[in-house]
């Protein structure tokens, strides 16, 4: 624990970190944009996960071993999308959301 | 001493956070995250998780942000800028986010929490290797095992999905 620093600092910075991913998924059209916003929020969860387990159980590993696995949850889905938007691109020359509309309708 | 290190870190993050979702220019947003995994990584330091502030830097920054530099510069041009948003779309939603914000914050300043007296324990990677395969109470072998199905999975779609056909 670090003095002088409690929970509520911790996630009041993970809540920025979030939103700024929350806007990012919002506003933007690129693909791998909206992946970096995903990765933004994951992120923050993670944060959280951790400040939880030292500062209310230090005596416990849960939110130790849950931010192990969502990190490697990530990996996972990162790898995933970034191979179906090379496949997109190659596809329909372009990796806008705009384009990707052929199973819409 | 720390805490004046938190706060560095802490405004790291959210400077960080923010232009990698502002920034026109679609490689600085990938060294921005790079930035805000890497801050993050050393708020696991100063808490004293050290293995999992390695496994965040490794696969994190190591891994996740090379492949979406690679990914990046396979499918767009390097002087490509990302276009402008329009005002409305950026206005609302602003005003979401700070709507969000607002309630979390709100939320979690109003709650009081109350850490607890007893001491720390097993923080050293051989308990976490011992937790990991352990199916006992407070074991995360299923989990675990899990989680190996999900990446070989995860590693036979990407190449799947990725690799190039003959009738392309």
């Amino acid at each position: 624990m670090i003095e002088g620093i409690g929970v509520t600092e911790f996630v009041v910075v993970s809540t920025l970190m979030f939103f700024a991913g929350v806007y990012g998924f919002i506003v933007r059209k690129n693909l791998i944009t909206i992946l970096m916003a995903v990765e933004l929020i994951l992120n923050s969860v993670n944060i959280n996960f951790v400040v939880f387990n030292k500062y209310l159980y230090p005596n416990l590993l849960q939110g130790y071993m849950i931010s192990l696995f969502v990190i490697g949850i990530a990996a996972a889905e990162a790898a995933v999308a970034i191979a179906i938007i090379l496949n997109v691109y190659r596809k329909l020359q372009g990796i806008d959301v705009e384009h990707v509309n052929t199973m819409k309708y | 001493m720390e805490r004046i290190v938190f706060y560095i870190l802490a405004l790291a993050i959210v400077l960080f956070s923010v232009l990698t979702v502002t920034s026109r220019n679609i490689l600085r947003a990938a060294i921005y995250l790079l930035f805000v995994l890497m801050a993050t990584a050393g708020l696991y330091f100063l808490l004293n998780y050290n293995f999992l502030a390695a496994v965040q830097l490794t696969v994190y920054s190591g891994g996740v942000v090379v492949l979406i530099v690679f990914a990046v510069l396979l499918t767009v041009k390097i002087d490509h800028k990302l276009p402008p948003v329009g005002n409305l779309k950026a206005i609302v939603s602003m005003v979401l986010v700070a709507m969000g914000v607002g309630t979390v914050v709100w939320a979690v300043a109003g709650f009081n929490f109350t850490p607890t007296a007893q001491p720390a324990t097993g923080y050293d990677v051989k308990a976490i290797g011992t937790s990991l395969l352990s199916y006992g109470n407070y074991g995360y072998v299923l989990p675990f095992e899990v989680i190996s199905v999900l990446l070989l999975a995860a590693m036979v779609g990407a190449i799947m999905i990725a690799k190039r056909y003959k009738n392309d």
